[in-house]
């Protein structure tokens, strides 16, 4: 019962700037979410992590998806490259990636390049619920 | 490490060095976000990491057998 009434008060909460800023910031830069809402080592290890992931699958010459409406797999390896934010869009604007995966080390990057996006889309959903006092 | 096309090195680590290090990345960023007291992300990071890598050998395991 008394959940109920807190979760109805959280609930009728106006949305505030930091409600829409956070998660936009956390997606544009994976970890800046936690840093700016003062979650230092949180943010700090989210930003390590998922940059370290990225970097890892591009240094391993993982293919990094454009924008297209081919094939199934084409258009979900865009969705979750477009995940890391600041990341993806640099490395289009570097042109970095390979075209095609050559290798199975370069099969390995690509993964590593989707699911750092994947995860970063998990930290801005964190982010977010910690903007609106869902977490601590 | 060989030249690479655009990027300054490229790494070519083994399938099991890939997979750890997957598994290290995937656990903290699981850890940080799917729990909320510091002794219970350390735990549940140490919980992921050990299934992601207990999963590898399995997986290994499984294939080696598969094979013969």
């Amino acid at each position: 019962m008394a959940n109920t009434s807190v979760n109805t008060t959280q609930a009728s909460q106006p949305l505030s700037a930091i409600t829409v800023v956070a998660p936009a910031v956390a997606w544009l830069i994976p970890g800046a979410g936690h840093l700016m809402q003062k979650r230092w080592i949180r943010g700090l290890l989210l930003m390590a992590s998922i940059g370290t992931m990225f970097i890892l699958g591009l240094l391993m010459e993982g293919h990094v998806y454009a924008p297209n409406g081919g094939d199934i797999l084409e258009i979900l390896g865009f969705v979750g490259d477009v995940g890391a934010g600041g990341l993806y869009i640099i490395s289009r604007a570097m042109d970095w990636g390979q075209p095609a995966i050559a290798h199975a080390t370069a099969d390995y990057g690509t993964k590593y390049i989707i699911v750092a996006g994947l995860l970063n889309l998990i930290s801005v959903a964190d982010a977010y619920h910690i903007a609106i006092g869902k977490k601590q | 490490m060989t030249m690479p096309m655009n990027l300054a090195i490229v790494l070519a680590p083994s399938h099991f060095t890939a997979a750890v290090l997957f598994a290290l990345f995937t656990s903290v960023v699981f850890a940080i976000t799917q729990r909320s007291g510091v002794q219970q992300q350390v735990r549940y990071g140490l919980y992921c990491f050990g299934l992601f890598v207990g999963g590898v050998f399995v997986a290994g395991w499984l294939m080696l057998l598969l094979r013969r």
